[in-house]
Protein backbone atom coordinates (compact mmCIF):
# COMPACT_ATOMS: atom_id res chain seq x y z
CA UNK A 1 0.00 0.00 0.00
CA UNK A 2 1.61 3.53 -0.90
CA UNK A 3 0.29 6.82 -0.76
CA UNK A 4 1.52 10.25 -1.54
CA UNK A 5 1.34 12.05 1.36
CA UNK A 6 0.36 15.33 1.99
CA UNK A 7 0.86 16.24 6.03
CA UNK A 8 -0.63 19.89 5.60
CA UNK A 9 0.70 23.56 7.06
CA UNK A 10 -0.51 22.20 10.70
CA UNK A 11 1.45 18.82 10.89
CA UNK A 12 4.89 21.00 10.51
CA UNK A 13 3.60 23.28 13.16
CA UNK A 14 1.27 23.05 15.77
CA UNK A 15 0.70 19.09 15.22
CA UNK A 16 3.83 17.41 14.89
CA UNK A 17 3.29 14.87 16.92
CA UNK A 18 0.58 14.24 14.61
CA UNK A 19 2.77 13.56 12.20
CA UNK A 20 5.32 11.47 13.55
CA UNK A 21 2.55 9.19 14.85
CA UNK A 22 1.27 9.25 11.57
CA UNK A 23 4.69 7.93 9.70
CA UNK A 24 5.78 5.53 12.80
CA UNK A 25 2.35 3.42 12.56
CA UNK A 26 2.04 3.46 8.63
CA UNK A 27 5.81 2.05 8.89
CA UNK A 28 4.72 -0.29 11.26
CA UNK A 29 1.92 -1.21 9.51
CA UNK A 30 3.59 -1.84 5.94
CA UNK A 31 1.71 1.73 4.79
CA UNK A 32 4.11 3.24 2.42
CA UNK A 33 3.84 7.58 2.31
CA UNK A 34 6.00 9.40 -0.30
CA UNK A 35 5.91 12.84 1.20
CA UNK A 36 4.46 15.11 -1.96
CA UNK A 37 7.82 17.28 -2.54
CA UNK A 38 6.95 21.24 -2.50
CA UNK A 39 3.45 20.90 -1.75
CA UNK A 40 1.13 24.38 -0.86
CA UNK A 41 -0.93 25.26 1.50
CA UNK A 42 -4.93 23.82 0.55
CA UNK A 43 -6.08 27.09 1.49
CA UNK A 44 -8.01 25.74 4.58
CA UNK A 45 -11.39 27.46 5.37
CA UNK A 46 -10.32 30.72 4.41
CA UNK A 47 -9.73 30.07 0.31
CA UNK A 48 -12.98 28.74 0.35
CA UNK A 49 -14.94 30.95 2.52
CA UNK A 50 -13.86 33.82 0.27
CA UNK A 51 -12.48 32.55 -3.16
CA UNK A 52 -14.21 29.82 -4.95
CA UNK A 53 -11.43 29.22 -8.05
CA UNK A 54 -8.50 30.22 -5.50
CA UNK A 55 -10.06 27.26 -3.02
CA UNK A 56 -9.96 24.22 -6.30
CA UNK A 57 -6.29 26.01 -7.53
CA UNK A 58 -4.56 25.57 -4.09
CA UNK A 59 -5.53 22.08 -3.53
CA UNK A 60 -5.07 21.33 -7.37
CA UNK A 61 -1.55 21.73 -7.51
CA UNK A 62 -0.69 19.47 -4.85
CA UNK A 63 -3.22 17.02 -6.83
CA UNK A 64 -1.33 17.20 -9.99
CA UNK A 65 1.83 16.20 -8.40
CA UNK A 66 0.21 13.13 -6.89
CA UNK A 67 -1.59 11.91 -10.09
CA UNK A 68 2.30 12.51 -11.04
CA UNK A 69 3.55 10.30 -8.87
CA UNK A 70 1.10 7.83 -10.09
CA UNK A 71 -0.72 7.63 -6.24
CA UNK A 72 -3.64 8.30 -4.63
CA UNK A 73 -3.35 11.50 -2.22
CA UNK A 74 -3.50 10.62 2.03
CA UNK A 75 -3.74 13.76 4.04
CA UNK A 76 -4.01 13.46 7.68
CA UNK A 77 -6.04 16.74 8.62
CA UNK A 78 -9.43 16.51 8.23
CA UNK A 79 -9.68 20.34 7.03
CA UNK A 80 -7.25 19.34 4.18
CA UNK A 81 -8.80 16.28 3.29
CA UNK A 82 -11.67 17.75 2.57
CA UNK A 83 -10.33 20.56 0.98
CA UNK A 84 -8.53 18.09 -1.80
CA UNK A 85 -12.09 15.03 -1.83
CA UNK A 86 -13.98 18.71 -2.48
CA UNK A 87 -11.78 19.74 -5.37
CA UNK A 88 -11.68 16.46 -7.13
CA UNK A 89 -15.62 16.24 -6.35
CA UNK A 90 -16.52 19.41 -7.98
CA UNK A 91 -14.16 19.15 -11.07
CA UNK A 92 -14.58 15.65 -11.76
CA UNK A 93 -17.32 15.67 -14.01
CA UNK A 94 -17.12 19.72 -15.13
CA UNK A 95 -15.11 19.99 -18.04
CA UNK A 96 -15.52 23.70 -18.08
CA UNK A 97 -14.32 24.03 -14.19
CA UNK A 98 -11.36 21.19 -14.82
CA UNK A 99 -9.78 23.20 -17.51
CA UNK A 100 -10.04 26.76 -15.91
CA UNK A 101 -8.40 25.28 -12.45
CA UNK A 102 -5.64 23.99 -14.99
CA UNK A 103 -5.40 27.32 -16.77
CA UNK A 104 -4.69 29.03 -13.36
CA UNK A 105 -2.08 26.25 -12.03
CA UNK A 106 -0.25 26.20 -15.33
CA UNK A 107 -0.45 22.13 -15.44
CA UNK A 108 -2.89 19.84 -16.69
CA UNK A 109 -4.98 18.65 -13.40
CA UNK A 110 -6.97 15.40 -14.86
CA UNK A 111 -8.51 14.84 -11.09
CA UNK A 112 -8.01 11.30 -11.41
CA UNK A 113 -6.22 10.71 -7.93
CA UNK A 114 -8.33 9.93 -4.75
CA UNK A 115 -7.95 11.82 -1.67
CA UNK A 116 -8.28 9.57 1.21
CA UNK A 117 -8.04 11.29 5.23
CA UNK A 118 -5.62 9.14 6.95
CA UNK A 119 -8.37 7.82 9.19
CA UNK A 120 -9.72 5.80 6.61
CA UNK A 121 -6.85 4.39 5.17
CA UNK A 122 -6.20 3.01 8.57
CA UNK A 123 -9.20 2.08 9.79
CA UNK A 124 -11.09 0.86 6.55
CA UNK A 125 -8.29 0.36 3.74
CA UNK A 126 -5.38 -1.46 6.45
CA UNK A 127 -8.65 -2.22 9.21
CA UNK A 128 -8.90 -3.15 12.40
CA UNK A 129 -7.80 -6.92 11.62
CA UNK A 130 -4.88 -6.43 10.86
CA UNK A 131 -4.03 -3.43 13.60
CA UNK A 132 -5.17 -5.92 16.42
CA UNK A 133 -2.02 -8.26 15.35
CA UNK A 134 0.11 -5.44 15.76
CA UNK A 135 -1.28 -4.87 19.38
CA UNK A 136 1.71 -5.42 22.12
CA UNK A 137 -0.21 -3.26 24.87
CA UNK A 138 -3.79 -3.62 25.03
CA UNK A 139 -5.09 -0.32 25.99
CA UNK A 140 -7.30 -2.19 28.50
CA UNK A 141 -9.72 -0.14 30.76
CA UNK A 142 -9.63 2.96 28.73
CA UNK A 143 -12.60 4.88 27.84
CA UNK A 144 -12.43 7.26 25.00
CA UNK A 145 -15.22 9.27 22.68
CA UNK A 146 -14.12 9.15 18.94
CA UNK A 147 -14.42 12.35 17.97
CA UNK A 148 -14.47 12.89 13.72
CA UNK A 149 -15.79 16.56 13.77
CA UNK A 150 -17.28 17.60 10.88
CA UNK A 151 -15.53 17.64 7.80
CA UNK A 152 -13.86 13.78 7.92
CA UNK A 153 -17.38 11.79 7.01
CA UNK A 154 -19.49 15.35 5.35
CA UNK A 155 -20.78 16.14 3.23
CA UNK A 156 -21.34 12.30 2.40
CA UNK A 157 -21.51 12.88 -1.66
CA UNK A 158 -18.02 14.44 -1.13
CA UNK A 159 -16.42 11.79 1.80
CA UNK A 160 -18.95 8.71 1.68
CA UNK A 161 -16.81 6.05 3.82
CA UNK A 162 -18.30 6.01 6.62
CA UNK A 163 -21.59 7.07 8.14
CA UNK A 164 -22.49 11.22 7.94
CA UNK A 165 -24.39 11.11 11.10
CA UNK A 166 -22.99 7.70 13.32
CA UNK A 167 -19.52 6.95 12.27
CA UNK A 168 -18.14 3.91 13.25
CA UNK A 169 -14.88 3.38 11.56
CA UNK A 170 -12.54 5.00 14.58
CA UNK A 171 -14.32 3.03 17.46
CA UNK A 172 -13.83 -0.11 15.65
CA UNK A 173 -9.88 0.81 15.70
CA UNK A 174 -10.26 1.59 19.10
CA UNK A 175 -11.69 -1.27 20.11
CA UNK A 176 -9.13 -3.06 18.35
CA UNK A 177 -6.49 -1.47 20.25
CA UNK A 178 -7.72 -2.78 23.90
CA UNK A 179 -9.87 0.32 24.82
CA UNK A 180 -13.59 0.64 25.02
CA UNK A 181 -15.36 3.36 22.67
CA UNK A 182 -18.27 5.08 24.40
CA UNK A 183 -21.31 5.73 22.46
CA UNK A 184 -22.08 9.26 22.71
CA UNK A 185 -23.88 11.51 20.18
CA UNK A 186 -21.72 14.29 19.46
CA UNK A 187 -19.16 12.94 17.29
CA UNK A 188 -19.57 15.04 14.72
CA UNK A 189 -20.74 18.13 16.30
CA UNK A 190 -18.82 21.22 14.95
CA UNK A 191 -15.72 22.43 17.20
CA UNK A 192 -15.90 25.96 15.18
CA UNK A 193 -12.14 25.63 14.16
CA UNK A 194 -12.41 27.95 11.25
CA UNK A 195 -13.51 30.64 14.23
CA UNK A 196 -10.96 29.79 16.29
CA UNK A 197 -9.29 33.12 16.76
CA UNK A 198 -11.77 35.36 15.28
CA UNK A 199 -14.61 34.46 17.37
CA UNK A 200 -12.92 32.76 20.52
CA UNK A 201 -16.37 32.59 22.47
CA UNK A 202 -18.28 31.00 20.10
CA UNK A 203 -15.73 28.59 19.85
CA UNK A 204 -15.61 28.01 23.85
CA UNK A 205 -19.01 27.56 23.85
CA UNK A 206 -19.18 24.73 20.72
CA UNK A 207 -15.71 22.68 22.70
CA UNK A 208 -17.83 23.26 26.42
CA UNK A 209 -20.69 21.29 24.57
CA UNK A 210 -18.29 18.97 23.34
CA UNK A 211 -16.55 18.48 26.24
CA UNK A 212 -18.80 18.39 28.43
CA UNK A 213 -21.20 15.46 26.54
CA UNK A 214 -18.45 13.67 26.27
CA UNK A 215 -17.54 13.87 29.81
CA UNK A 216 -21.46 13.00 31.14
CA UNK A 217 -21.05 9.98 28.76
CA UNK A 218 -18.15 7.89 30.90
CA UNK A 219 -15.15 9.33 28.62
CA UNK A 220 -11.91 9.27 30.11
CA UNK A 221 -10.54 10.83 26.90
CA UNK A 222 -11.56 12.20 23.66
CA UNK A 223 -9.97 10.65 20.59
CA UNK A 224 -9.68 12.77 17.09
CA UNK A 225 -8.12 12.76 13.53
CA UNK A 226 -7.91 16.22 12.83
CA UNK A 227 -4.96 19.08 14.22
CA UNK A 228 -7.99 21.80 14.41
CA UNK A 229 -9.76 19.47 16.36
CA UNK A 230 -6.82 18.61 18.76
CA UNK A 231 -6.04 22.51 19.05
CA UNK A 232 -9.40 23.56 20.02
CA UNK A 233 -10.39 20.63 22.29
CA UNK A 234 -6.84 20.25 23.91
CA UNK A 235 -5.34 23.66 23.65
CA UNK A 236 -8.54 25.67 24.90
CA UNK A 237 -9.45 23.36 27.54
CA UNK A 238 -8.37 25.42 30.06
CA UNK A 239 -10.08 28.26 28.91
CA UNK A 240 -12.74 26.45 28.67
CA UNK A 241 -12.63 25.40 32.26
CA UNK A 242 -12.56 29.34 33.06
CA UNK A 243 -14.92 30.42 31.45
CA UNK A 244 -17.92 27.92 32.02
CA UNK A 245 -16.52 27.75 36.04
CA UNK A 246 -15.83 23.84 35.49
CA UNK A 247 -13.62 20.92 35.02
CA UNK A 248 -13.06 18.32 32.54
CA UNK A 249 -9.57 17.36 32.70
CA UNK A 250 -9.88 15.31 29.46
CA UNK A 251 -6.99 14.42 27.38
CA UNK A 252 -7.36 14.95 24.06
CA UNK A 253 -5.61 12.41 21.35
CA UNK A 254 -4.56 11.93 18.31
CA UNK A 255 -6.03 8.39 17.24
CA UNK A 256 -2.02 7.69 16.09
CA UNK A 257 -0.70 8.69 19.41
CA UNK A 258 -3.03 5.75 20.79
CA UNK A 259 -2.48 3.41 17.82
CA UNK A 260 1.67 4.24 18.52
CA UNK A 261 0.98 3.23 22.09
CA UNK A 262 -0.62 0.09 21.72
CA UNK A 263 1.66 -0.83 19.17
CA UNK A 264 4.69 -0.85 21.24
CA UNK A 265 5.97 2.34 19.26
CA UNK A 266 8.77 4.75 21.16
CA UNK A 267 7.53 7.25 23.56
CA UNK A 268 8.79 9.85 22.51
CA UNK A 269 7.57 9.86 19.46
CA UNK A 270 3.88 10.31 20.99
CA UNK A 271 4.91 13.94 21.95
CA UNK A 272 2.28 13.95 25.08
CA UNK A 273 4.85 16.84 26.52
CA UNK A 274 2.85 19.42 24.23
CA UNK A 275 -0.19 19.17 25.02
CA UNK A 276 -2.32 21.41 27.15
CA UNK A 277 -3.84 18.59 29.16
CA UNK A 278 -1.17 15.92 29.92
CA UNK A 279 -2.63 12.87 28.92
CA UNK A 280 0.07 10.82 31.22
CA UNK A 281 -1.84 10.75 34.42
CA UNK A 282 -4.61 8.82 33.05
CA UNK A 283 -2.16 6.66 30.98
CA UNK A 284 -0.32 5.84 34.32
CA UNK A 285 -3.29 5.29 36.31
CA UNK A 286 -5.07 3.31 34.01
CA UNK A 287 -1.58 1.17 34.00
CA UNK A 288 -0.98 1.61 30.13
CA UNK A 289 1.88 3.38 30.26
CA UNK B 1 -40.24 44.04 12.11
CA UNK B 2 -38.98 45.49 8.64
CA UNK B 3 -41.51 45.51 6.23
CA UNK B 4 -40.11 44.49 2.75
CA UNK B 5 -41.13 44.94 -0.58
CA UNK B 6 -41.09 41.55 -2.92
CA UNK B 7 -42.97 43.36 -5.68
CA UNK B 8 -39.58 45.33 -6.02
CA UNK B 9 -36.95 42.65 -6.69
CA UNK B 10 -38.40 41.90 -9.89
CA UNK B 11 -35.82 40.53 -12.52
CA UNK B 12 -32.39 41.69 -10.76
CA UNK B 13 -33.77 39.21 -7.88
CA UNK B 14 -34.60 35.91 -9.96
CA UNK B 15 -31.03 36.68 -11.47
CA UNK B 16 -29.44 36.82 -8.29
CA UNK B 17 -31.18 33.22 -7.15
CA UNK B 18 -30.26 31.91 -10.26
CA UNK B 19 -26.01 32.75 -9.74
CA UNK B 20 -26.16 31.92 -6.49
CA UNK B 21 -28.10 28.37 -7.62
CA UNK B 22 -25.62 28.22 -10.45
CA UNK B 23 -22.85 28.85 -8.43
CA UNK B 24 -23.27 26.54 -5.49
CA UNK B 25 -23.86 23.45 -8.22
CA UNK B 26 -27.54 23.85 -6.75
CA UNK B 27 -31.65 24.30 -6.58
CA UNK B 28 -32.31 26.91 -4.26
CA UNK B 29 -35.65 26.67 -5.11
CA UNK B 30 -35.80 22.93 -3.90
CA UNK B 31 -35.70 24.19 -0.53
CA UNK B 32 -39.07 24.22 1.62
CA UNK B 33 -38.30 25.31 4.52
CA UNK B 34 -38.52 22.87 7.26
CA UNK B 35 -35.90 24.38 9.24
CA UNK B 36 -33.77 21.22 9.50
CA UNK B 37 -30.31 23.12 8.35
CA UNK B 38 -31.44 25.56 11.32
CA UNK B 39 -31.92 23.09 13.59
CA UNK B 40 -29.09 21.48 13.26
CA UNK B 41 -26.54 24.53 12.85
CA UNK B 42 -24.12 25.06 15.41
CA UNK B 43 -24.23 28.51 15.29
CA UNK B 44 -27.75 29.61 14.64
CA UNK B 45 -27.81 30.85 18.03
CA UNK B 46 -25.17 33.90 16.62
CA UNK B 47 -26.96 34.42 13.48
CA UNK B 48 -29.38 37.72 12.31
CA UNK B 49 -31.09 34.93 9.89
CA UNK B 50 -31.02 31.61 10.35
CA UNK B 51 -29.59 29.44 7.65
CA UNK B 52 -33.18 28.05 6.51
CA UNK B 53 -34.14 32.52 6.36
CA UNK B 54 -31.03 32.60 4.19
CA UNK B 55 -32.19 30.08 1.61
CA UNK B 56 -35.61 31.90 1.39
CA UNK B 57 -33.87 35.52 0.98
CA UNK B 58 -32.10 34.29 -1.84
CA UNK B 59 -35.42 32.14 -3.52
CA UNK B 60 -37.16 35.91 -2.93
CA UNK B 61 -34.15 37.90 -4.61
CA UNK B 62 -33.37 39.46 -1.55
CA UNK B 63 -29.71 40.00 -2.49
CA UNK B 64 -28.68 43.17 0.20
CA UNK B 65 -30.26 41.34 3.11
CA UNK B 66 -28.33 38.33 2.51
CA UNK B 67 -25.00 38.98 1.67
CA UNK B 68 -25.17 41.91 4.37
CA UNK B 69 -26.36 38.91 7.12
CA UNK B 70 -23.81 37.89 9.95
CA UNK B 71 -24.79 34.72 8.70
CA UNK B 72 -22.70 33.91 5.93
CA UNK B 73 -19.57 35.13 8.12
CA UNK B 74 -20.20 33.40 11.06
CA UNK B 75 -21.25 30.11 8.94
CA UNK B 76 -18.40 27.57 10.24
CA UNK B 77 -18.77 25.58 6.77
CA UNK B 78 -19.48 22.16 8.76
CA UNK B 79 -21.74 20.90 6.04
CA UNK B 80 -24.55 19.69 9.12
CA UNK B 81 -27.11 21.49 7.27
CA UNK B 82 -25.81 19.88 3.74
CA UNK B 83 -25.85 16.42 4.74
CA UNK B 84 -29.00 16.98 6.61
CA UNK B 85 -31.12 18.50 3.82
CA UNK B 86 -34.12 16.46 3.13
CA UNK B 87 -34.33 18.15 -0.37
CA UNK B 88 -30.34 18.24 -1.34
CA UNK B 89 -29.98 21.76 -1.42
CA UNK B 90 -26.63 22.71 -0.51
CA UNK B 91 -26.60 25.25 1.77
CA UNK B 92 -22.67 25.27 3.11
CA UNK B 93 -22.45 25.84 -0.56
CA UNK B 94 -24.77 28.46 -0.98
CA UNK B 95 -22.76 30.42 2.19
CA UNK B 96 -19.65 30.14 0.50
CA UNK B 97 -21.05 31.74 -2.81
CA UNK B 98 -22.82 34.55 -0.29
CA UNK B 99 -19.67 35.35 1.01
CA UNK B 100 -17.33 35.36 -1.96
CA UNK B 101 -20.17 37.61 -4.13
CA UNK B 102 -20.10 39.63 -0.33
CA UNK B 103 -16.46 39.95 -0.68
CA UNK B 104 -15.98 40.96 -4.23
CA UNK B 105 -18.94 43.14 -4.22
CA UNK B 106 -17.75 44.93 -1.64
CA UNK B 107 -20.34 44.66 0.88
CA UNK B 108 -19.96 46.08 4.23
CA UNK B 109 -18.94 43.03 6.49
CA UNK B 110 -21.09 42.33 9.80
CA UNK B 111 -17.91 40.48 11.46
CA UNK B 112 -15.22 42.07 10.32
CA UNK B 113 -12.80 40.43 12.49
CA UNK B 114 -13.68 36.76 10.77
CA UNK B 115 -12.61 38.40 7.08
CA UNK B 116 -9.82 39.85 8.97
CA UNK B 117 -8.62 36.14 10.25
CA UNK B 118 -9.20 34.83 6.30
CA UNK B 119 -7.50 37.50 4.70
CA UNK B 120 -4.39 37.19 6.81
CA UNK B 121 -4.56 33.62 6.92
CA UNK B 122 -4.34 33.57 2.52
CA UNK B 123 -1.54 36.38 2.90
CA UNK B 124 0.39 34.01 4.68
CA UNK B 125 -0.38 31.35 1.88
CA UNK B 126 0.18 33.65 -0.90
CA UNK B 127 3.76 34.68 0.37
CA UNK B 128 5.22 31.30 1.59
CA UNK B 129 3.29 29.05 -0.25
CA UNK B 130 2.45 27.41 2.83
CA UNK B 131 0.18 29.11 6.15
CA UNK B 132 1.95 30.41 8.72
CA UNK B 133 0.33 30.54 12.31
CA UNK B 134 2.10 32.99 14.31
CA UNK B 135 2.80 35.48 11.78
CA UNK B 136 -1.49 34.59 11.15
CA UNK B 137 -2.16 35.36 14.88
CA UNK B 138 -0.04 38.81 15.21
CA UNK B 139 -1.82 39.87 12.14
CA UNK B 140 -4.86 39.70 12.92
CA UNK B 141 -4.10 41.20 15.88
CA UNK B 142 -2.89 44.04 14.45
CA UNK B 143 -5.84 44.10 11.48
CA UNK B 144 -8.00 43.96 14.55
CA UNK B 145 -6.66 46.64 16.63
CA UNK B 146 -7.43 48.85 18.80
CA UNK B 147 -10.50 46.31 18.93
CA UNK B 148 -9.28 43.38 20.48
CA UNK B 149 -5.51 43.78 21.19
CA UNK B 150 -4.40 41.11 23.16
CA UNK B 151 -7.27 38.71 23.70
CA UNK B 152 -6.20 35.22 22.56
CA UNK B 153 -2.51 35.56 22.36
CA UNK B 154 -2.61 33.22 25.71
CA UNK B 155 -2.88 30.71 23.60
CA UNK B 156 -0.10 31.85 21.36
CA UNK B 157 2.21 32.27 23.99
CA UNK B 158 1.56 28.79 25.68
CA UNK B 159 2.17 27.35 21.95
CA UNK B 160 5.41 29.33 21.87
CA UNK B 161 6.14 28.15 25.04
CA UNK B 162 5.46 24.31 23.69
CA UNK B 163 7.83 24.98 20.63
CA UNK B 164 4.14 24.27 18.49
CA UNK B 165 4.63 28.06 16.74
CA UNK B 166 7.37 28.50 14.39
CA UNK B 167 9.49 31.76 14.76
CA UNK B 168 9.91 31.69 10.67
CA UNK B 169 7.78 30.89 8.31
CA UNK B 170 7.80 27.68 5.95
CA UNK B 171 8.49 28.69 2.54
CA UNK B 172 8.59 26.15 -0.31
CA UNK B 173 10.97 26.39 -3.44
CA UNK B 174 8.45 27.56 -5.93
CA UNK B 175 6.58 30.20 -4.20
CA UNK B 176 6.68 32.19 -7.36
CA UNK B 177 4.04 29.61 -8.49
CA UNK B 178 1.68 30.40 -5.43
CA UNK B 179 1.73 33.95 -6.34
CA UNK B 180 0.78 33.49 -9.66
CA UNK B 181 -2.12 31.37 -8.64
CA UNK B 182 -3.48 34.27 -6.84
CA UNK B 183 -2.84 36.93 -9.37
CA UNK B 184 -4.55 34.49 -12.06
CA UNK B 185 -7.32 33.77 -9.58
CA UNK B 186 -8.57 37.42 -9.10
CA UNK B 187 -7.53 38.57 -12.70
CA UNK B 188 -10.36 35.81 -13.58
CA UNK B 189 -12.15 37.27 -10.88
CA UNK B 190 -12.38 40.66 -11.73
CA UNK B 191 -12.91 39.80 -15.74
CA UNK B 192 -15.94 37.62 -14.11
CA UNK B 193 -17.08 40.49 -12.58
CA UNK B 194 -16.64 43.47 -15.15
CA UNK B 195 -19.29 40.49 -17.54
CA UNK B 196 -21.63 40.67 -14.41
CA UNK B 197 -21.96 44.40 -14.41
CA UNK B 198 -21.93 44.70 -18.36
CA UNK B 199 -24.88 42.64 -18.24
CA UNK B 200 -26.40 44.86 -15.49
CA UNK B 201 -26.63 41.80 -12.90
CA UNK B 202 -23.61 42.85 -10.89
CA UNK B 203 -23.89 44.96 -7.66
CA UNK B 204 -26.87 47.50 -7.42
CA UNK B 205 -24.79 49.86 -4.87
CA UNK B 206 -21.21 50.69 -4.57
CA UNK B 207 -20.40 50.19 -0.79
CA UNK B 208 -16.59 50.62 -0.21
CA UNK B 209 -13.89 48.38 0.40
CA UNK B 210 -14.46 44.81 1.55
CA UNK B 211 -12.13 41.91 1.59
CA UNK B 212 -9.19 43.09 -1.17
CA UNK B 213 -9.89 40.45 -4.19
CA UNK B 214 -7.32 37.10 -4.06
CA UNK B 215 -6.97 38.51 -0.41
CA UNK B 216 -3.21 39.48 -0.98
CA UNK B 217 -2.84 42.82 0.09
CA UNK B 218 -1.98 43.78 3.50
CA UNK B 219 -4.53 46.27 4.76
CA UNK B 220 -8.48 47.35 3.82
S1 LIG C 1 -33.13 21.74 5.38
FE1 LIG C 1 -33.21 22.13 3.18
S2 LIG C 1 -35.38 22.25 2.68
FE2 LIG C 1 -35.20 22.41 4.91
S3 LIG C 1 -35.15 24.64 5.25
FE3 LIG C 1 -33.03 23.95 5.12
S4 LIG C 1 -32.48 24.23 2.96
FE4 LIG C 1 -34.71 24.33 3.11
S1 LIG D 1 -22.24 24.86 7.20
FE1 LIG D 1 -22.65 26.87 8.10
S2 LIG D 1 -24.85 27.15 7.91
FE2 LIG D 1 -24.46 24.98 7.58
S3 LIG D 1 -24.75 24.06 9.59
FE3 LIG D 1 -22.57 24.52 9.41
S4 LIG D 1 -22.32 26.57 10.30
FE4 LIG D 1 -24.52 26.27 9.91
Amino acid sequence: MKYAYYPGCSLHSTATEYDATTRAVCAALGVELAEIPDWNCCGATSAHATNHLLSLALPARDLVKAENMGLDVVAPCAACYSRMATTLHETKGNEVLRRKVSEIIGADFAATAKAKSLLEVLAVDVGPKVVETKVQKPLKGLKVAAYYGCLLVRPPDVTGWDDAENPQSMERLMTALGAEAVDWPFKTECCGASLSVSRTDVVLKLVNDILAMAKSCGADALVCACPMCQANLDGRQPAVEKAYKTTYHLPVFYFTQLMSLAMGIDEWKLGFRRHSIDPRELLHAKEIA
Amino acid sequence: MEVLNLTAVGEAGKSFAARVGAEAGTDVYSCYQCGKCSAGCPLSYEMDFQPRQIMRLVQLGLKDLALKSSTIWLCASCATCTTRCPREVKIASVMDVLRAMARREGYPIKEKGIAVFHRNFLNTVAFGGRSYELGMILGYKLGTLPAQPLKDLDLGFTWLQQGKLKFIPERIKDAAAIREIFSKTREIEQADLAKERAQGSGPETGHGAGLPAGGTEGHS
